[in-house]
């Protein structure tokens, strides 16, 4: 049996019909067609799907695609203003923050939310807001520094 | 990693949500955060008949001070306990045990309500809520009862409610003054599930002796285990250094932990030693 949702992804409503058993990262991928939420272990584990649901980062292998309708979601593909990168997403370019890629978006979507609310991190508490996502590839530090740089340049952009 | 199939429920109101939750013949289950329960039905280790999500339930979805109490709604997530100035003010173990809680994108579904009724001996909040001597609302179709700690929690992630029961709300008394609290862990990351860990409350009378003492481990058992024997050593006396290594003997010194006992006994007893030490001192700030 299946149910209608509508999901407002990235500012677009998406329509679709799915099982109570589908996982939002599976409505995301293959009903709404946006395969920049990647998915790794999905049991909430690695990272690589999260998303934002109005603004707050989560898994989305660990919610149905049921739950979501109705709400707001932001991925992966509502960061970068059209034809250019997030600021998050340059600094990651220029510290070289990603190798493989797989882990970014979940990355770049936890990073945003994190800075939203701590514009100024310290570098430990850096550490412990990336915790909860998995890079196989870059040993972190490079992803440390592009979050230190990404906050410098949101902070100066804010006319802070 | 895909879950089995379910029917599913949103309702709107706690008397839906308890009438489904009644349904005779058919294994059903409340989703609230589900940070512990997807994970379990994408493994397939949980196949339940039917889901009731509480997500819709606007009435559960609270974290208020009422008078000198905190009442937190069946919805209230843990990222509300970690951010509420209200926590930080009156109930800091709790906000310092949900920062200790899985990562940021886990605590902005997951609900302490959930954590409570998952029953994971190795979580941080039903130990905290164990130390704080918090009060478990329960409610069905059938009625309403209000548990204890040791009522509620069981055995290994199982807990005294019965299948058509829903913890709705968890009532924390406020902490008498001269009280310092404080919690300790030991996770092999940051996020991950603690080895071992400790929380503490400590409070003081107006001479600077300990009149009261909690104590409660983590992982140490089948349940969230209050040290009584630690909590009665430290009762009259002064917290100091020699009365805390004492009580944090006392606390390790019952325990059944099976084959890793060595490095086990050592982890919680080192926890619970800092716990109290760092009890003790906030308490006299």
């Amino acid at each position: 049996m299946t149910s209608r949702i509508a999901v407002e992804l990235n500012g677009r409503l998406y329509e679709g019909d799915v099982e109570p058993r589908t996982l939002l990262s599976d409505f995301i991928r293959h009903g709404a067609g946006l395969t920049g939420t990647h998915v790794g272990c999905e049991h909430g584990v690695c990272g690589a799907c999260t998303v934002q649901l109005e603004g707050e980062p989560v898994r989305s292998c660990l919610m149905l695609a049921v739950q979501a309708d109705g709400r707001s979601l932001r991925t992966v593909e509502g960061l970068a203003p059209a034809g250019g990168l997030h600021p998050i997403q340059a600094a990651f370019q220029e510290r070289h923050a990603l190798q493989c890629g797989f882990c970014t978006p979940g990355f770049l979507l936890s990073i945003e939310a994190f800075l939203r609310e701590r514009p100024d991190p310290g570098a430990a508490e850096i550490r412990e807001a990336l915790a909860g996502n998995l890079c196989r590839c870059t040993g972190y530090r490079a992803i440390v520094e592009a979050v230190e740089l990404a906050a410098e340049r949101l902070r100066a952009g804010r006319g802070a | 990693m895909k879950p089995a199939p379910f029917a599913y429920d949103a309702p709107g109101t706690l008397a839906e949500a308890l009438a489904l939750l009644a349904a005779e013949g058919e294994d059903v289950k409340p989703l609230a955060g589900g940070q512990s329960l997807v994970p379990l039905l994408n493994f397939r280790l949980a196949r339940p008949d039917r889901l009731v999500d509480l997500n819709r339930v606007e009435e559960l979805a609270y974290l208020r001070r009422d008078g000198d109490v905190l009442r937190i709604g069946a919805l209230a997530r843990t990222r509300a306990l970690e951010r509420s100035p209200d926590v930080a003010a009156g109930w800091p173990l709790l906000a310092d045990a949900a920062r200790l809680v899985g990562h940021p994108q886990i605590r902005a579904r997951g609900t302490v309500c959930g954590s409570v009724a998952h029953a994971d001996p190795a979580a941080e909040l039903p130990a905290a809520l164990a130390a704080l001597d918090a009060r478990f609302h329960v409610r069905s179709a059938r009625g309403a009862r209000t548990l204890s700690s040791r009522e509620l929690f069981v055995s290994y992630f199982t807990t005294a409610l019965e299948p058509d029961e829903l913890l709705v709300e968890i009532e924390v008394p406020s902490l008498p003054p001269r009280t310092g609290a404080a919690f300790v862990e030991h996770a092999r990351t940051h996020g991950d599930f603690a080895l071992g860990g400790a929380a503490a409350v400590v409070s003081l009378d107006g001479s600077g002796l300990c009149e009261q003492a909690r104590l409660a481990l983590v992982a140490a058992g089948a349940v969230p285990l209050r040290a009584a024997d630690a909590e009665r050593l430290l009762a009259g006396s002064r917290p100091d250094a020699r009365a805390v290594e004492a009580a944090a003997d006392a606390a390790v010194r019952g325990l059944h932990l099976g084959g890793e006992d060595a490095w086990r006994r050592a982890l919680l007893r080192e926890t619970a030693r800092q716990a109290l030490e760092r009890a003790a001192a906030r308490s006299a700030a």
